[in-house]
């Protein structure tokens, strides 16, 4: 195994160091696998927490695969998109899992990006230096709802039709030009055939290059600063003679085999999913979806997946539209804030104070509540609480710079601690 | 003794629902929560379901993601079976199960065309379908001459009299509050049989079950198949994972 490793060429192997130093004189490979991998030093205390990257890199390249091939026998029209669908989950050899995979690695990418973001929450992530890695982060995030979005258009059932429906008008609200903006978002007066193209074009083509670029920075950055740890302590502030933090181990071997761990145990759940439950009981595969678009009849009440509920319940908990999706917009966009509005002179919420943990702790309740909320018909008490557990979004963010300044926090320790 | 227990509680099950369903009532008839209590590993029941559905369904209704040869394979019928007993109007076995009436004629017929009923089951649930399939009832307004309960002012005639017999629905009024003040409002109680049909409620209960059974194998005929594979798959990630975590466990020996 040692031979085969790039960064042993040289010593022996003969042929393959060879080819290797061949490579490396036109490319740097193995420059690019040591300073990428083998002696990239990642901090040694990592928890449950850590895994959760490395399985959205996983997903990503699931989405894509079985994308490509989705697409090659998906039709992006009014009339054959819907059959095309079951035409795959019929007649395409493995096509029902292809589609089944491509749908539930949908809500898989938000579940891991949501633990990746809470994790980021816990830990001080995006703190000084790693403000830029964190909107990077951000950005991945705003483009995998708009790639979701646009995905979830394209099987043109009438969840699908009336979802988009409902998305794009929200755009009508901009006063002076939101009408003619929606117009041109559409390419039509409604959501029809044009519609169905051009998102076609954008969820295979234009948001996956973005995606992968961005995840390519996201990446980038994350080496140049290096990774944050339960601790939120600096590894690079304790480094041995030869310039390697103390508290750090070679990402390779040590995370790539316990992230293969963590891929075992995550393909147990997601393909527990794919086989037995691909819909989730409604909630991965909504089942008005299995009906075709039809203009003429509106789904009893229209909800979005799961992952974007926590929103929708913020947007209808506003009696005005312009206001609700003001809102709801604000919702996604103070988490780019994070890194300013954080005053805490500590980054993990091991040393940080009660208020900072009964500020967090409120809004993973208030997101959750939300996002069932999002799932419920609006009326009523329902409509109470969602206004309630807006209010404790919003106040987690606005309140920040006042509770992480006053919190009382503990001594941070100078070096990792470690857990097991 | 265990499948023992089980089948006592499955005759308990349905004779509670027999006596819910046959008129002794006392409070009104809780059909919104009937259960169909299908299983598409029922092979008989599935067969039966699909000679219901050609017999009594495909006449207006299509399968259009559905080939005929798709179903006998899943069904174990052999193609004479098939081209014999469930393709009245000629054709292939490859050909898709659609109906030989003509959509702008039925449209004029019944205000709309009757929709293709391929996915009807993952769109409404196999319950909603059983309590559709039983509450038609007699309506001298409707142009068809009845409404049901489940789909209100349904364009489609009670195409099952002929089983189920005829039956009228009884109503009270009840006093509700819905935010506006209290109203008088019209509220279902149970059923009474206007004329008998050719089966007992027990057996029109079977037939309805077999022919939603029949759709719920339609909606997803590869279902048996996915979890019969997964099982494996599952099985197969589970020593992968335990590989895995003896693996990492070798490497981090010298972490600490």
């Amino acid at each position: 195994m040692a031979t085969a490793t790039p960064g042993a060429a040289g010593t022996k192997g003969g042929r393959w160091a060879a080819f290797v130093s061949w490579i490396d004189a036109r490319l740097p490979i193995s420059e690019f696998w040591r300073s990428q991998a083998s002696e990239y030093y990642a901090p040694k205390n990592f928890n449950f927490w850590y895994y959760f990257g490395s399985l959205a890199l996983l997903v990503l390249v699931i989405q894509l695969v079985t994308g490509i091939f989705l697409t090659m026998n998906y039709k992006p029209s009014e009339a054959e998109a819907f059959g095309s669908v079951e035409y795959i989950m019929r007649e395409v050899e493995w096509g029902w899992l292809i589609r089944y995979i491509h749908s539930t690695g949908a809500s898989a990418f938000f579940i891991v990006v949501y633990l990746h973001m809470v994790r980021a929450l816990l830990y001080g992530s995006y703190k000084n230096p790693r403000e830029l890695l964190w909107i990077i982060g951000m950005l991945i995030y705003v483009s995998l709802m708009a790639e979701a979005f646009f995905g979830y258009v394209l099987p043109w059932g009438n969840m699908s039709f009336w979802g988009a429906q409902v998305i794009v008008s929200l755009f009508g609200a901009i006063p002076g030009i939101g009408p003619d903006l929606v117009e041109w978002i559409r390419g039509d007066y409604s959501i029809s055939d044009i519609t169905l193209n051009r998102f076609f074009a954008l969820h295979v083509a234009a948001l996956p290059l973005v995606l992968i670029l961005l995840v390519v920075v996201h990446v980038t950055a994350l080496h140049e600063v290096g990774s944050n740890n339960p601790d939120g302590v600096e590894i690079k502030k304790h480094k041995d003679s030869k310039g390697r933090p103390l508290d750090g181990i070679p990402f390779h071997p040590y995370y790539t085999y316990k992230d293969l761990v963590g891929v075992g145990v995550f393909l147990v759940l997601f393909c527990g999913v794919i086989f037995f439950a691909p819909t989730l009981g409604g909630l991965f595969l909504e089942h008005p979806n299995f009906e075709p678009a039809n203009a003429l009849n509106t789904p009893e009440h229209i909800a979005p997946v799961w992952y974007f509920t926590p929103y929708y319940a913020i947007l209808r908990a506003v009696p005005d539209k312009l206001t609700g999706a003001a809102l709801m917009g604000a919702a996604v966009l103070l988490f780019f804030f994070l890194p300013w509005l954080d005053r805490s002179p500590v980054k993990s919420i091991r040393y940080r104070g009660w208020l900072f943990k009964t500020f967090l702790g409120a809004f993973i309740v208030a997101f959750i509540g939300l996002g069932y909320l999002g799932l419920q018909p609006a009326q009523g008490s329902y409509v109470l609480a969602a206004r309630v557990l807006a209010v404790v979004y919003f106040a987690f963010f606005l309140l920040m710079p006042w509770y992480t300044r006053v919190d009382k926090t503990k001594p941070v320790p100078d070096r990792v601690t470690y857990h097991g | 003794m265990g499948k023992a227990a089980l089948g006592l509680l499955t005759v308990l099950i349905c004779g509670g629902a027999l006596a819910q369903e046959s008129g002794e009532h006392s409070g009104p008839v809780e059909w919104k929560s009937w259960q169909a209590h299908t299983d598409i590993a029922n092979k008989a029941s599935l067969q039966r379901g699909a000679r219901n559905f050609v017999n009594y369904c495909l006449g207006c209704h299509s399968l259009q993601y559905m080939r005929y040869n798709r179903l006998a394979a899943d069904l174990g019928l052999t193609e004479e079976q098939l081209t014999s007993n469930f393709m009245f109007s000629g054709g292939r076995p490859f050909d898709i199960m659609k109906t030989a009436m003509p959509s702008a004629d039925s449209a004029n017929w019944f205000g709309k065309t009757p929709p293709d009923l391929t996915l009807i089951a993952r769109a409404r649930g196999t319950d909603y379908l059983y309590q559709f399939l039983k509450t038609f009832y007699l309506d001298p307004e409707r142009p068809t001459g009845v409404n049901n309960l489940a789909l209100e002012n349904v364009a489609m005639p009670a195409v099952l009299a002929d089983l189920q017999g005829t039956q009228k629905a009884v109503f009270v009024l009840e006093k509700k509050n819905e935010g506006n003040g209290e109203q008088m409002v019209r509220v279902f109680d149970h059923f009474e049989q206007a004329a008998p049909g050719r089966m007992s409620g027990a057996e029109f209960d079977d037939f309805v079950r077999d022919t939603v059974n029949f759709l719920d194998y339609v909606g997803e005929p590869v279902r048996e198949k996915r979890e019969s594979l997964g099982l494996w798959v599952v099985l197969f990630l589970l020593v992968f994972t335990g590989f895995a975590w003896a693996l990492k466990k070798e490497v981090w020996k010298d972490v600490h």
